[in-house]
């Protein structure tokens, strides 16, 4: 098992290169460069030049991209170029917001999903099941961004229940209590559009996996040695069904973070993915290197944790001898 | 139930299609002119409203399907294009071939991708054209998992094996003996991923970075809405309800075909 960790961290080296490699050529296939959108055209040439040579955008580009995976080997992602804050200090103020939705709707999702892909396993074809079906090829089908305008639409504009936008009400009164909870009320909305998108693809994989196990001969041998249905489907079925699924939730660890780029936009939540739209509109650089590098760390090691937890759940499953597909 | 959605499906994908061929002559304004000089709510002069530059929103729905079906083809035409290639590469070489090939993957899959594609677009001039390309681009690392995993299965069977004792060419073995065995997953996968690109490029056009105004695009439309929430709800109501449509329909034919190429 440590073997195979090491391994895969030894792996996921050239992975990240790669993410840099590709992203920064792609930011530097554009003519001209950044100082043009946010510098005044009157301001002389001479100025404009000092500016290029203190970003260092007068050099060759490979050149620029050692010189910027020195500093980033070390720690150093540049500063802002909106700013002049360091990007790392300027992503980490912003990542916690957008842990807070990630983690709130991925345990939401967990919880709706598993019960859900189970249920409608075990009756299949009964109308709960075709409900089910309906239900999660309408969410796959729903655009995220509209679903997020559509419950706005309701709630926010029609209602009047929620906040439309934002994460806090400046307004709101001291004291940890109100806090909070003006905290979640502003969070409710975001977290049902992140948790009904994702919920809905994760739920066809629970019933599938479900279904596959449970034509399997344990599960007939498990019901004619007389154990009761519920532990039959709870404890034999279930947890073999929960091996896949492991797997699928880390492979859509980069939709999770696609959606919080566009549902924080939607919702003008103060979080990461929100900061990387706007770096994008500005060609904020170092900002889009350095939050395209923070995605691409945590979906990496989002997978990374699918495998060890894939091994965890099943005990047949064993790393370390050569054994990759 | 599957027969029903299959059926559901094609009819609506037939209609969006008739819709965008026959566009001229279904929409009864220029989807571009300013005909009113406010914002009306449905009526029967105008089906699903006015947006708030007092354009007919029936006519830019119509239109909108033109782009929307053909982003859709192309950017999957692309993307199978380019996954089945290296797909077949990397499952029939092996080896280094597919050891590179594989890692490539990796690194594309490890981007968040609407943020590579937000970007790319930004640095290039968001146009439709763009738009097909990139999506196209970005999102082939499915198809190639899928047909690595075929071509590794078929380059077993012996009917390969004699290919090669006569001495056919691996283009040949590669394209003509191994690839049409291979075709039916490509196609459901090639169904699913339209409705993937059209949900792409509603996102893209509604942040402002993908189809550009004035040319209508349910996306593009979505945005101009969002600022007039409050005023105008039906401006926002529709055009999602026709990429919904789309999307759905095409979930149902793409699932049913692979009903019948069997897999599952």
């Amino acid at each position: 098992m440590k073997s195979f960790v090491l391994k895969r961290l030894l792996q996921s080296i050239p992975i990240l290169l790669g993410v840099s490699l590709l992203s920064f050529f792609i930011m530097h296939l554009a003519p001209g460069d950044p100082t043009a959108l946010f510098t005044d055209p009157n301001v002389n040439p001479t100025e404009l030049a000092r500016i290029r040579s203190n970003w260092g955008l007068d050099k060759p580009i490979i050149v620029q991209y050692f010189y910027w995976l020195g500093n980033a080997l070390r720690g150093n992602f540049g500063s802002s170029y909106m700013t002049g804050m360091p990007v790392v200090t300027e992503i980490l103020e912003r990542l916690p917001a957008t842990l807070l939705l990630m983690i709130t709707s991925f345990i939401i999702t967990l919880m709706i999903t598993i019960p859900l892909g189970v249920i409608s396993a075990v009756k299949k074809g009964k109308w709960f099941d075709n409900a089910v079906t309906v239900f999660s090829f309408a969410g796959m089908a729903t655009p995220s961004f509209w679903l997020g305008l559509m419950l706005m639409l309701l709630f926010s504009v029609k209602l009047g229940w929620l906040p439309a936008v934002g994460m806090y009400d400046p307004l709101a009164k001291d004291g940890w209590m109100v806090r909070c909870l003006d905290l979640m009320r502003h969070m409710i909305l975001p977290v049902t559009t992140m948790t009904l998108l994702s919920l809905t693809g994760l739920t066809r994989y629970q019933r599938a996996a479900m279904l596959e196990v449970l034509n399997q001969d344990f599960i007939r041998t498990a019901r004619a040695k007389g154990l009761p249905e519920r532990i039959v489907i709870f404890k034999h079925a279930l947890r073999n069904a929960l091996i896949p699924i492991v797997t699928i939730l880390g492979l859509s660890l980069p939709d999770l973070f696609g959606g919080a780029f566009i549902i924080e936009t939607i919702f003008a939540w103060p979080g990461m993915g929100r900061l990387g739209v706007m770096a994008i509109f500005q060609r904020n650089y170092p900002l889009i290197m350095g939050i395209v590098m923070l995605s691409a760390v945590l979906i990496v090691l989002g997978n990374l944790l699918a495998d060890i937890a894939y091994a965890w759940v099943d005990p047949r499953i064993r790393y370390g001898k050569g054994d990759e597909g | 139930m599957r027969a029903i959605s299959v059926k559901f499906g094609l009819c609506i994908l037939s209609f969006f299609v008739l819709m965008a061929i026959f566009a001229p002559l279904i929409s009864p304004y220029d989807p571009s002119a300013i005909l009113e000089n406010d914002t009306f709510a449905p009526s029967a002069q105008h089906w699903f409203g006015t947006d708030d530059l007092g354009r007919d929103i029936f006519s830019r729905a119509v239109y909108g399907s033109r782009i929307s079906l053909t982003v859709g083809i192309v950017a999957v035409f692309i993307a199978v294009l380019i996954g089945t290639l290296m797909g077949a590469l990397a499952g029939y070489f092996g080896g280094w071939t597919d050891n590179l090939i594989m890692r490539f993957v990796d690194v594309m899959l490890a981007f968040p991708s609407i943020f590579l594609i937000l970007a790319i677009q930004a640095m290039l001039t968001p146009n439709i054209y763009n738009v097909m390309i990139v999506i196209g681009l970005t999102s082939w690392m499915g198809v190639a998992r899928l047909v690595r995993g075929e071509y590794l299965k078929i380059r077993e069977l012996s009917y390969v094996e004699a290919a090669k004792a006569i001495g056919c060419s691996p283009a040949r073995i590669i394209f003509r003996h191994i690839l049409p065995n291979a075709m039916g997953p490509i196609i459901v996968a090639g169904t699913l991923g339209m409705a993937g690109a059209i949900l792409t490029e509603s996102s893209l056009s509604f942040l402002g970075m993908g189809v550009q105004p004035p040319m209508a695009s349910w996306g593009n439309m979505l945005m101009d809405a969002q600022a007039y929430l409050l005023d105008a709800p039906w401006m926002a109501v529709i055009p999602g309800m026709l990429i919904f449509l789309t999307v759905l329909s095409l979930y149902f034919v793409g699932e049913g075909l692979r009903e019948v190429v069997g897999e599952g």
